[in-house]
C-alpha cells in the first residue's frame, strides 16, 4: 500500500519537474497569477497520494471480496466496495474539472469547467431531493424556474468570481426566497402553501447555494493569515486554490469515514436513534479528532498553519455532522433509506455530498476572511 | 429517422431520469402489448424509449390521431417512433381500431396502449376502455404486459408545456392473458390491478 502511494508521488514529482509545472510568476507579485487554474507542484503530490490511496483501497476491496475465509460482515465489505466506486467518480469528476480548466490556463480568466462540473453535481442532487418531496401541481411553474434559472445562474455568477461575490451570496437566499412562495401564490393552489414554499427553499439552498460555497473558493486571492502572499518556492510561485478545494473535498470525505469507523470501534451512546442510528458520540468525537489530526497532517496544501488547520477542520467536521444529520432527517421524513432512485435502494448523489454542503459556505468564509484579500 | 429516433430517446431519458424494472419478466422481441397507466404527454416516449433497442424496432406506439396529426412537429415525432395513429372521432363497426391494430402488428410488432383512453388528472387510475378485451379475444396468443410509470406527471402534467427534470420510473410486470370464458368487466378490473400492483414493488 505504501508502494503505491510512494511511486505514484514520485511520479507526479516526475512529471511536474518534466514540465507541467506551472508558470513561474515574477516574484515581486505572485498575487498577479491569480485567476485560471493553477496546478503547483503540492497540489500535484496531493492528488497523486490520494489517487494511489484509492487505488490501495480498490485492491483492498477486490481482495476482501474474493477471500472467503474473512471474519469480516460481507454487507461491510460491500459498503466498502460502493463506497470506493463513490470515490472514484467524485476524483474523477474533479480531476477532470482541474484538467480541463489547466489546459485552457490562457484562454479563460476563471476556472470554467470545475464550476460547471460542480453545478452539474448541484442540479442532479436538486433533482433527487424534489423527486423525494411531494409538490403538488400548482408548484411546477416554480420548480421550472428553480431547476432551469436559479440553478445555473447561481454557477454563472460564481464563474465569474469574485466580482460578484455580493450577487452569489445573496442571489438565492433573498431574491430566489422571496421569488418562490410568490410564483406559488399566483398559481392559484393555497393548499399547504407553507410547507410547499419551504421545502422548495430548503432544497435550493441545500444543494445549490450551499454546494456552490465549494467553486467559488478557486476565485479568492489567497493569503496567509499575517498577510504575507501564499508563496510555496523561493521563485515566488503562489499555491494553487484548485489544491485547497481539493483538501477540503477530502477533509469531509475522510471525516465522514472517520465517523463511521469510530461509530463501529466504540460506538455506544447513539444521538438520535430515529433520526440514523449509526451516528454515535463516541464516532463523531473520534472523527473529529481524526481529522483534525489529518488537517494538520496535510496542511502544507494550503495556506492554513499547523494550529490554524486543526481549528478549521474542527469546524467543517462539526458542519459535515450536521449535514448528514440533516438530510438523514429529510429522509426518514418521507420514509426512504437513500435518495438513489426513486424505487431502489442504492445511494443517489445526495448521500454521498450532505456534508460537503453543510460545510462548504463555512469553509468558504473562513477562508475569504482570515485568508484572502477581500 | 433513425438517429432523430436514438437523439429523442437519448433526451427523453435525461429529461426524465427514467429508471426501467422488469419484473418477475424478460425483455423478449416476441408480439406484447404492453399496457400502461396515462398521465403524461411523454409517456409514450419515454416507455418506448426505454425499451431495449432491438424490442424497441419492433414496437409501436398506439396514440390518438386527433393529437399526433395536429401540426408537422408532432407528425414527423409520431413517424419517428412509428407510431399507430387511432382515429378517436370516427369509430365505426366496419372499421373497428382494434382491427386496424391487429392488421399493423402483422406478425412482427408489439404495441404500446394506454387503456384508459386519456390521461388521468388525479391520483387514482381510471377505469380501463374496453379495448385490451377485444384485442386479446381476437388475438389470445399475445402476452399482455402491464407497466407501471411513476412521476412522469410531475415532469410533465397536464397542460404544461416546460418539464420539470425530476426522476421517473418505469416498473414492467408480469404477463398476463384472457382466460377463457372471463368476461369483459373481470378481465379489465384484472388488468388494471395488474397495473396497479406494480406501484407497491
Amino acid at each position: 500500500m505504501t508502494d503505491a502511494i510512494f511511486t505514484s508521488a514520485t511520479t507526479w514529482l516526475l512529471l511536474a519537474q518534466a514540465g507541467v509545472a506551472p508558470p513561474v510568476a515574477a516574484p515581486v507579485a505572485p498575487a498577479s497569477t491569480a485567476g485560471g487554474m493553477r496546478l503547483d507542484l503540492r497540489t500535484l503530490i496531493l492528488l497523486g497520494t490520494v489517487l494511489g490511496l484509492l487505488a490501495a483501497a480498490s485492491i483492498i476491496g477486490r481482495v476482501l471480496r474474493r477471500s472467503a475465509d474473512t471474519t469480516l460482515n460481507p454487507a461491510m465489505v460491500k459498503t466498502f466496495r460502493s463506497r470506493v466506486n463513490a470515490w472514484w467518480t467524485m476524483y474523477a469528476i474533479l480531476i477532470a474539472g482541474f484538467l480541463v480548466d489547466f489546459a485552457f490556463r490562457y484562454v479563460f480568466r476563471a476556472t470554467i469547467a470545475t464550476v460547471v462540473l460542480f453545478g452539474l453535481v448541484s442540479f442532479w442532487a436538486l433533482r433527487e431531493y424534489i423527486t423525494m418531496t411531494p409538490t403538488r401541481r400548482g408548484d411546477h411553474r416554480t420548480l421550472f424556474w428553480t431547476f432551469f434559472l436559479f440553478t445555473p445562474l447561481q454557477y454563472v455568477l460564481v464563474g465569474i468570481g469574485s466580482y460578484c461575490f455580493e450577487l452569489y451570496t445573496t442571489m438565492i437566499p433573498v431574491y430566489a426566497s422571496l421569488f418562490i412562495p410568490a410564483r406559488i401564490a399566483i398559481s392559484g393552489d393555497p393548499k399547504r402553501f407553507l410547507e410547499r414554499v419551504a421545502k422548495i427553499q430548503a432544497g435550493l439552498l441545500i444543494c445549490v447555494y450551499a454546494l456552490s460555497h465549494a467553486p467559488a473558493l478557486l476565485s479568492l486571492q489567497l493569503h496567509y493569515s499575517n498577510g504575507q502572499p501564499w508563496v510555496i518556492d523561493a521563485q515566488g510561485t503562489s499555491g494553487s486554490n484548485a489544491g485547497l478545494l481539493f483538501f477540503f473535498v477530502l477533509l469531509v470525505q475522510l471525516n465522514d469515514v472517520f465517523q463511521y469507523v469510530w461509530g463501529q470501534l466504540l460506538g455506544k451512546h447513539v444521538i438520535a436513534e430515529q433520526i440514523n442510528s449509526s451516528k454515535t458520540w463516541e464516532g463523531v468525537i473520534g472523527g473529529l479528532m481524526s481529522s483534525m489530526i489529518l488537517s494538520m497532517l496535510l496542511c502544507w496544501a494550503t495556506p492554513f498553519s499547523l494550529w490554524e488547520a486543526p481549528c478549521i477542520a474542527l469546524v467543517v467536521s462539526l458542519a459535515g455532522f450536521a449535514g448528514t444529520m440533516t438530510m438523514s432527517a429529510v429522509k426518514r421524513d418521507r420514509g426512504v433509506s437513500d435518495y438513489g432512485t426513486l424505487v431502489q435502494g442504492h445511494a443517489g448523489v445526495l448521500d454521498r455530498i450532505d456534508s460537503i454542503c453543510f460545510a462548504a459556505p463555512v469553509f468558504f468564509h473562513i477562508t475569504r476572511y482570515f485568508f484572502s484579500k477581500l | 429517422m433513425k438517429l432523430t429516433a436514438a437523439v429523442l430517446s437519448l433526451a427523453a431519458k435525461l429529461l426524465s431520469g427514467a429508471t426501467v424494472r422488469w419484473f418477475e419478466c424478460q425483455p423478449d422481441p416476441c408480439q406484447r402489448v404492453y399496457f400502461a397507466n396515462h398521465t403524461s404527454h411523454l409517456d409514450a416516449l419515454i416507455l418506448w424509449a426505454s425499451l431495449p433497442r432491438q424490442i424497441r424496432e419492433v414496437t409501436r406506439p398506439v396514440a390518438a390521431k386527433d393529437y399526433w396529426n395536429k401540426d408537422f412537429l408532432r407528425r414527423y415525432m409520431a413517424k419517428t417512433f412509428n407510431a399507430l395513429l387511432i382515429d378517436r372521432d370516427e369509430i365505426k363497426v366496419h372499421n373497428s381500431p382494434i382491427d386496424l391494430m391487429i392488421r399493423e402488428m402483422g406478425s412482427d410488432f408489439s404495441l404500446i396502449v394506454f387503456p384508459e383512453g386519456t390521461r388521468n388528472t388525479g391520483e387514482e387510475m381510471q377505469e380501463f376502455k374496453s379495448g385490451l378485451y377485444h384485442l386479446s379475444r381476437k388475438r389470445p396468443d399475445l402476452e399482455l404486459m402491464p407497466v407501471y410509470i411513476d412521476n412522469l406527471n410531475r415532469v410533465l402534467p397536464r397542460g404544461e408545456f416546460l418539464p420539470v427534470p425530476l426522476l421517473s420510473s418505469i416498473t414492467i410486470g408480469p404477463p398476463i392473458w384472457l382466460e377463457p370464458k372471463e368476461n369483459k368487466n373481470d378481465f379489465l378490473k384484472r388488468a388494471r390491478e395488474a397495473v396497479r400492483r406494480l406501484k407497491d414493488i
